[in-house]
């Protein structure tokens, strides 16, 4: 095999006000014909960088300081501008990780795919609205016709994402460049994703690289792996060697990180510290925390139905094709001491539910009893000021969105402290905070740095310190991890078990993932489309699952063969 | 019990990621970060110092003015520049650099007290318009539209005639024309920012929505709002001074830039040009220095430019 795309020594620059600093560092990848080479690294490893590079797509202040990228022949470091325009698109294309900010808002799909077919002279005017047609046709997506005329908004994220592919494909490129394709999408719409670009690509004999932080997907897609970190490559194999002999220190710790089944919340960390942990003993459930009956919510449906049902003053909200139904009548309960995994994919109403659990959103319908006292009557809008507030708080899905950024790390976790708590006076408010700081393992000289001054795992600290200040009984994750990398993953998790069992509070867990729900929660509820398929304890719902639903879910999570 | 593993050693740390100085102030940081700013680029460090001398000027202006701004000396009237007159005098003799110099502080606290009010109204009623939406935002909204379908400089000189003559109503008219272009970004900067993750947040933990409204929303806004301020600031000097201009407002012989120009403009036919020149550069160049300012400014807090 000849190498189709040869990476040799590269090294990236930035200029920053700092000085310059090397993202990507004697950098070696090459891409044989016909093959599909994963980079794996956790953010900030330069992955996407060495992508860029290949493009020749890099920021302004970034530059190629050192080493060559040859492709096909060619230099693309020297070659011209004009010259790279013709090379983008037609030999090298990129799907980039958000399907939606890569299509144009206002423009019909199939007119974006026709722009690139006449841009590299592969359809003249008479026949691009065929091929367009037909490359629609090849990305698997239904009555394509009719999906010509669509516009981004009008389809799904897995849909964008198959337009774009169809955008990338275009014009039979000799090399696809996969940003993170798939993160972002659910597990049913990644498999069906990556499974399409695989058909594609080995259809076409074209070379793939997938740039991932999922070693899993590395491992499911991938003839041969770039491991990275800290812009360095510190391992290549050939995906089967990479998981069943892992070389380096790094890749080992990656992965132990990564979820997968068969294993404990434990397992997860470095070894030393994993052995130093031990076991907690599960402490058996008490009684009923929170009791959810019926719960319903409802929006209306926008559009021609509600404004026509308002003009002729038809009772909108007596016909039943008027609301929209995002929660549709669940029960559920939390005891004491419990965690329980709320798992189901996007719009399945999850998110919903946990928000009217939290009393920020007002149930349409049913019942909430929190200790046998019904809170679901007491509006959102005036429950921030109910004594109950306390009980029930929340960590975040984005630990960089959840915190102010105008306030310190300090004067975040002290809000809840100085607006509902007993503690008062500066010294004592600072005091609870460094104790909260300890109990979440922040380092206390961390404490007055702002938000951008902090790592990710640092900010969901903040985040989880902010939480349990108020001694609540119950506490609703909201996906707390998506947004980190698996060795944080890995920590953050453990954490949150560890104060669990100290402070014995009982946990809502809310997640897309179910490994990762697998390692934390006792019992799993799986939602669809605002109803229940499948709840029961964990070890039963994940080995012996009864609906269809859940094992779908279950089979469509891509993890290393081990 | 179990101890809470720590993590640091496997933070990943990107190689992008520039490490802040533990302890670090964060105004210390602001000041950095401003230097770097004026200094990495020529054109806001220039416009830097033009606001520092007109803010000179304005303290100092009745101080190191040569001659008395009203004195006249007819019998050294229409003098062209010259050593002792470095802008020349005008019809009744009065040194024009006096004058320019003298009315820099009027023109300034015009524009200040005009910008200042408007920041406070209309930012206020703009973020409250965005966040709590509902009735507030149409009654607020439909406030702005209704004064956007003004020619904006004839409704000033509207508000003045009909309030009277004075420097306060200048300033008030000011500030009501630039009314809907701090409504409108106090609104949309306020109504991005209502659901996010920090605004659920502190309603968790116990904020009212009056009190999410002034520390969670305010505090975010404020850069961009001092910006818009910079750049209304220009707009706002020129429309004093195009009130003066047209005989509203200040009166005559108090020195202002405006009056200053009326005045002189018709002398330019008989070819006496200092008196309407100098006047009309000052005002020129403080425009253009706020203009300036307000861009550098918006540098300061893009974070787009924190490489």
């Amino acid at each position: 095999m000849t190498a189709l795309l040869d990476v040799e020594n590269l090294t990236v620059e930035f200029a920053t006000r700092r000085g310059t600093v090397q993202a990507v560092r004697h950098v070696n990848i090459t891409v044989a014909k016909g093959e599909t080479l994963g980079i794996v690294g956790e953010s900030g490893s330069g992955k996407s960088v060495t992508s860029y590079a290949v493009m020749r797509i890099l920021d302004r202040a970034g530059k190629v300081a050192e080493g060559s990228v040859t492709f096909s022949g060619m230099d693309i470091t020297k070659a011209s501008e004009s010259k790279m325009s013709e090379v983008r698109g037609r030999e090298i294309s990129m799907i980039f990780q958000n399907p939606r900010m890569a299509l144009n808002p206002i423009r019909k799909v199939g007119h974006q795919i026709e722009d690139v077919l006449r841009r590299h002279a592969e359809a003249g005017s008479a026949d691009a609205r065929r091929k367009a047609i037909d490359l629609l046709r090849q990305v698997k997506i239904a009555s394509p016709e009719e999906r010509y005329h669509a516009y981004p908004f009008e389809l799904s994220g897995g849909m964008c994402q198959r337009i774009v592919i169809a955008l990338a494909l275009a014009c039979r490129p000799q090399l696809l460049i996969a940003d993170e394709p798939t993160t972002g999408l659910d597990v049913t719409t990644q498999k069906a994703v990556m499974d399409l670009v695989v058909e594609l690509t080995r259809e076409r004999g074209m070379s793939t690289i997938l740039i991932t932080h999922d070693l899993g997907l590395a491992a499911a897609y991938c003839d041969r792996v770039v491991v990275m970190q800290k812009g360095e490559v510190v391992e290549t194999a050939s995906s089967e060697a990479i998981f069943r002999a892992p070389g380096h220190d790094y890749t080992k710790k990656l992965m132990r990180a990564t979820p997968r089944p068969g294993i404990g919340l434990r397992d997860l960390l470095p070894e030393p510290v994993a052995s130093a942990s031990g076991e907690t003993a599960p402490a058996a459930p008490g009684d009923v925390l929170l009791k959810v009956v019926g719960l319903v919510k409802e929006y209306p449906r926008k559009g021609a139905t509600r404004t026509l049902g308002k003009l002729f003053r038809k009772n909108a909200a007596g016909d039943p094709d008027a609301m929209f139904r995002a929660v549709g009548g669940i029960d559920f309960e939390i005891r004491r001491g419990e965690t329980v995994g709320l798992v189901g994919e996007s719009g399945c109403g999850k998110s919903t539910t946990s928000m009217m659990v939290m009393r920020l959103l007002d149930p349409t319908e049913g019942t909430i009893l929190l200790a046998e006292n019904d809170i679901g009557d007491i509006p959102a809008r005036s429950f921030a000021s109910h004594p109950y507030r306390k009980r029930i708080q929340m960590v975040f899905q984005d630990p960089t969105d959840s915190l102010n950024p105008r306030f310190t790390a300090v004067r975040a976790i002290a809000d809840p402290i100085m607006r509902m708590s007993d503690i008062h006076g500066r010294a004592a408010v600072r005091a609870r905070c460094e104790e909260l700081a300890g109990l979440v393992g922040l380092p206390l000289d961390l404490l007055d740095r702002f938000p951008h001054q902090l790592s990710g795992g640092q900010k969901a600290r903040v985040g989880i310190a902010r939480a349990i200040a108020l001694d609540p009984e119950l506490v609703i994750l909201d996906e707390p991890t998506a947004a980190l990398d698996v060795s944080v993953q890995a920590v953050v998790l453990n954490l949150l078990q560890d104060l669990k069992s100290r402070l014995g509070m009982s946990y809502l867990f809310v997640s897309h993932d179910l490994h990762v729900v697998g390692l934390l929660c006792d019992r799993v509820i799986v939602m669809r489309s605002g109803e229940i398929v499948e709840e029961g304890p964990t070890q039963q719902v994940l080995n012996a699952p009864k609906a269809d639903y859940t094992r779908e879910l279950l089979s469509t999570i891509p993890h290393p063969p081990v | 019990m179990t101890s809470a593993p720590v993590e640091s050693s496997s933070v990943p740390t990107s190689p992008l990621q520039v490490s802040h100085p533990a302890g670090g102030s964060r105004f210390g940081e602001t000041l950095k970060h401003a230097r770097y700013v004026v200094t990495g680029n020529p054109v806001t460090g220039f416009a830097f110092a033009l606001f520092v001398i007109i803010v000179g000027a304005a303290i100092f202006g009745p101080a190191i003015a040569p001659y008395d701004p009203y004195a006249s000396d007819t019998a050294a009237a229409l003098q062209s520049p010259s050593a002792a007159h470095w802008f020349g005098t005008d019809q009744v003799g009065r040194d024009i650099l006096s004058r320019v110099l003298v009315a820099t502080r009027l023109d300034l606290t015009i524009a200040v007290a005009s910008v200042a009010l408007v920041f406070a109204i209309g930012g206020l009623a703009g973020i409250a318009a965005g966040f709590v939406l509902g009735w507030t935002d149409r009654v607020v909204s439909r406030i702005s539209d209704t004064i956007m379908a003004f020619p904006l400089f004839v409704l000033a000189m509207g508000i003045v005639a009909a309030l009277g003559n004075t420097v306060t109503n200048i300033v008030i008219a000011t500030a009501i024309v630039n009314f809907p272009l701090y409504q409108r970004i106090a609104r949309a900067e306020a109504n991005i920012r209502r659901e996010a993750g920090f605004v659920q947040a502190a309603r968790l933990t116990g904020n009212s929505e009056f009190r999410i409204l002034l520390t969670q929303i305010l505090p975010n806004i404020m850069p961009i709002m001092v910006v818009q301020m910079s750049l209304t600031m220009g707009y706002a000097i020129l429309n004093a001074a195009g009130l003066s201009f047209i005989g509203l407002g200040v009166k005559p012989p108090t020195p202002e830039w405006g009056i200053m120009v009326a005045e002189g403009a018709s002398f330019i036919i008989s070819g006496e040009w200092w008196l309407a020149l100098f006047p009309g550069l000052a005002l020129m160049i403080a425009v253009f220095c706020f203009n300036l300012l307000g861009d550098g400014l918006r540098d300061i807090i893009d974070p787009q430019r924190r490489t």
